[in-house]
């Protein structure tokens, strides 16, 4: 069988290893190519002493380099004969929690990692909760730097259960810990020599074994339309299938138009199948009398989409400029774009505590909040919880353009 | 997100459809830069998929240093024809008749850096408001941090610090007069990945791809085409060998690796087994560690 794809997300703060981490996974899973090797020796020579550094081969830009941190979130790739592997690395650093988010989202499995002498700190917090905020399938905890506790069982079973009483009031489906040394290599690709007494599997062939997302089966169908193509006298519409199952000859709806009809035929690079899933582009011959544009998605006429010019949601705030109640946004939902503003903030959340408490001053960067969203217009959506793709939308400021929050449908 | 029923080279395919539909809703004027290499051959078949049964509506760019390939260019034509699109071609000869730039001296120069400004004016002559490019995150590494849709300000410019975060499948093409987007839909795949797709989908490419005999002259450590461009050093010679190239850029800088490979599939086989990257043979990144930063602030593809 041909490999599958699994992106993941790396979360941990400046000191606890996480470049290393990353350089270890790529170097023993020989994904380093010697032209990369050569010029990190070099760098590592002037720099670090003689010891090949790690966590140069995931540092990238010159100011990074300058500065000893990452600043932004790169992308890396290594696959092993199970498995390809996409790696959204997000930078530690306090100031960036929104990086975090826009790594996270494009994922649905987040390597946590602690510091074994430091234990779960305010940072292992924030990224648990923003875990657990983005509803991602699987958290690896990854309990760093074994060699500096001796490799002590005792000390690993410790932030074992500080992290579950931290964790029992989150919503975590798959949560696996592993004890590790990235500056050694033990269970990261190689087993370990050094602790007898772990049992599990090493990262790599944790990773190569997780589930990948099923939820996407085992949703009602979405299809936001992306474009009408030119077909001559056909109606075709062109999109990606966001969970579910469409099939030929299905009765469907197109919200918020509320224009319905049957789906006459389903095509792929111009052949002809008689179904389609979850992430999969295509396109979709439909009823000549539907009436349907960019914007409009299709479902099955029995499950359909919630409608509304309002709605609660979970904001992450990503912008160095606050939010106005007087300010009207582009939100962006899918395929669907919409004026609109923040009614209302409910509450913001302490992502140290996951207390929430109120505080109505404007939103300011890293900021997590619960908030009432109004728009101009209904538009047709669902629940975060219950499909990602249509139930997440940004915010962007019209006189900046820039993209300035982040949100969840509840 | 990952789906259990996908393939990973499905769900490249299928990401880079989506994003290729998305400029097209999203931009009033876009082209696909075409170099003919297999990069950007590779986002032409994408998106002849992601259009079927329409026509492709975005004009190909192609940016002309003059120093080509004659290969590549026949593949370039073949594919206007077959395609139906219109073709733009920027010269930097133009550029430099008009004084914008000054061509570089001495035995190592090449128009690589020259192109920027033609590419730039193009972009500004011709009211393109996005740019779509082949490049990959894996190429280089100031290129891993690369957005899909990646801002430039009026001046063409890239500001690593300012972009825009990039969350789920939700991308923000709005733009001010005057600025542009370049976009990457194959931003997510690896050169095997690119190879394996080549293979799949029976995607024709320049023959440059595949090993042949040639006049070369190491450089650099690189075999580097003999051609009319070319001058040579005191300490250099023209040799016979049987190369192929992994990447294909202007003629002057663009390093060919000794192989045998002469089919797809041989190709696969040995890019899985590379121990090189693939730009390794490109002079122009070599000139320093943040090489390839510096001329993507300035506006390089």
């Amino acid at each position: 069988m041909e490999s599958q794809l699994l992106r993941f997300t790396t979360a941990g703060s400046v000191d606890n290893g996480k470049s290393t981490l990353i350089g270890r996974l790529l170097y023993d899973s020989k994904s380093i190519f010697e032209d990369q090797l050569k010029s990190v020796e070099e760098i590592s020579r002037r720099t670090a002493g003689g010891d090949l550094n790690l966590a140069l081969f995931t540092d990238g830009l010159r100011d990074e380099v300058e500065a000893g941190i990452t600043i932004d979130v790169a992308y890396r790739y290594f696959a092993t004969p199970h498995r390809k592997f996409i790696i959204a690395d997000a930078p530690g650093h306090i100031e960036f929690t929104r990086n975090m988010v826009t790594a996270a989202s494009t994922t649905d499995t987040i390597l946590i990692i602690v510091d074994a002498k430091q234990g779960i700190t305010e940072q292992t917090k924030r990224h648990t909760f923003i875990a657990s905020l983005l509803n991602l399938s699987n958290v690896v905890v990854c309990v760093n730097k074994m060699d500096l506790v001796d490799w002590n069982e005792g000390v690993y079973k410790s932030i074992l259960t500080d992290f579950y009483k931290l964790t029992s009031q989150l919503q975590l489906p798959n949560l696996q810990f592993i004890p590790i040394s990235a500056l050694k290599g033990d269970n990261v690709v190689n087993g370990s020599d050094q602790m007898n007494w772990y049992s599990g599997s090493t990262l790599i062939s944790l990773l190569e074994t997780l589930p990948l997302d099923s939820k996407l089966c085992n949703v009602p169908a979405r299809f936001p339309i992306q474009l009408l193509l030119d077909a001559g006298d056909r109606k075709v519409v062109a999109g990606r299938v966001e969970g579910g199952l469409l099939f030929v000859g299905d009765e469907i709806t197109a919200s918020p138009s509320g224009s319905t009809g049957i789906i006459e035929s389903i095509n792929i690079d111009g052949i002809e199948i008689l179904s389609a899933s979850g992430r999969m582009s295509i396109s979709i011959g439909l009823s000549r009398e539907m009436d349907v544009q960019r914007g409009d998605i299709l479902t099955h006429s029995s499950k359909l989409l919630r409608l509304s010019d309002k709605f609660d949601a979970m904001l992450c705030w990503l912008s160095d400029v606050d939010s106005s109640i007087e300010t009207t946004y582009d939100l962006q939902l899918g395929t669907t774009n919409e004026s609109a503003s923040i009614q209302q903030i409910h509450h913001k959340i302490d992502v140290n505590s996951f207390k929430s408490y109120v505080d109505k001053k404007p939103l300011s960067m890293n900021d997590i909040c619960k908030v009432e969203i109004s728009l101009v217009k209904e538009i047709a959506f669902d629940a975060y919880s219950d499909n990602q793709a249509t139930g997440s939308f940004i915010l962007i400021d019209k006189r900046t353009n820039a993209t300035v929050a982040a949100g969840m449908i509840l | 997100m990952s789906d259990s029923s996908l393939t990973f080279i499905d769900e490249l395919e299928s990401e880079a459809i989506y994003i290729l539909r998305e400029v097209s809703a999203k931009f009033k004027n876009p082209t696909i830069m075409f170099s003919g290499g297999k990069d950007s051959i590779t986002l032409i078949h994408l998106a002849k998929k992601a259009f079927y049964p329409q026509k492709i509506p975005f004009t190909l760019l192609h940016v002309d240093t003059g120093h080509n390939f004659p290969e590549a260019i026949c593949r370039r034509d073949s594919l206007v024809d077959e395609l139906e699109v219109d073709l733009i071609v920027a010269k930097v000869q133009n550029t430099i008749d008009l004084g914008r730039v000054k061509e570089e001296q001495g035995e190592n120069a090449t128009r690589n850096s020259l192109q920027i400004r033609t590419l730039l004016d193009a972009i500004k002559d011709r009211d393109i408001d996005c740019a779509i490019g082949g490049a990959r995150r894996d190429e280089e590494k100031s290129r891993a941090k690369e957005r899909f849709f990646s801002h430039r300000n009026r001046n063409g410019e890239w500001d690593p610090k300012n972009q825009r975060p990039e969350l789920w499948n939700l991308f923000n093409g709005a733009y001010h007069q005057g600025e542009h987007f370049r976009v990457f839909p194959i931003s997510n795949w690896t050169e095997l990945d690119i190879w394996q797709y080549i293979e799949r989908e029976k995607i024709q490419l320049p023959s440059l791809y595949f090993a042949h005999e040639r006049e070369v002259v190491k450089r650099n450590n690189s075999w580097i085409p003999f051609s009319d461009f070319i001058k040579l050093g005191a300490d250099e010679k023209i040799e016979r060998k049987k190369i192929r190239f992994r990447t294909l850029g202007d003629i002057t800088i663009t390093g060919g690796i000794e192989s045998n490979a002469d089919t797809v599939e041989e190709i696969v086989q040995e890019v899985a087994a590379m121990r090189q990257t693939e730009r390794g043979n490109r002079i122009d990144d070599k000139r320093s560690e943040t090489a390839m930063e510096d001329r993507k602030r300035l506006g390089y593809f």
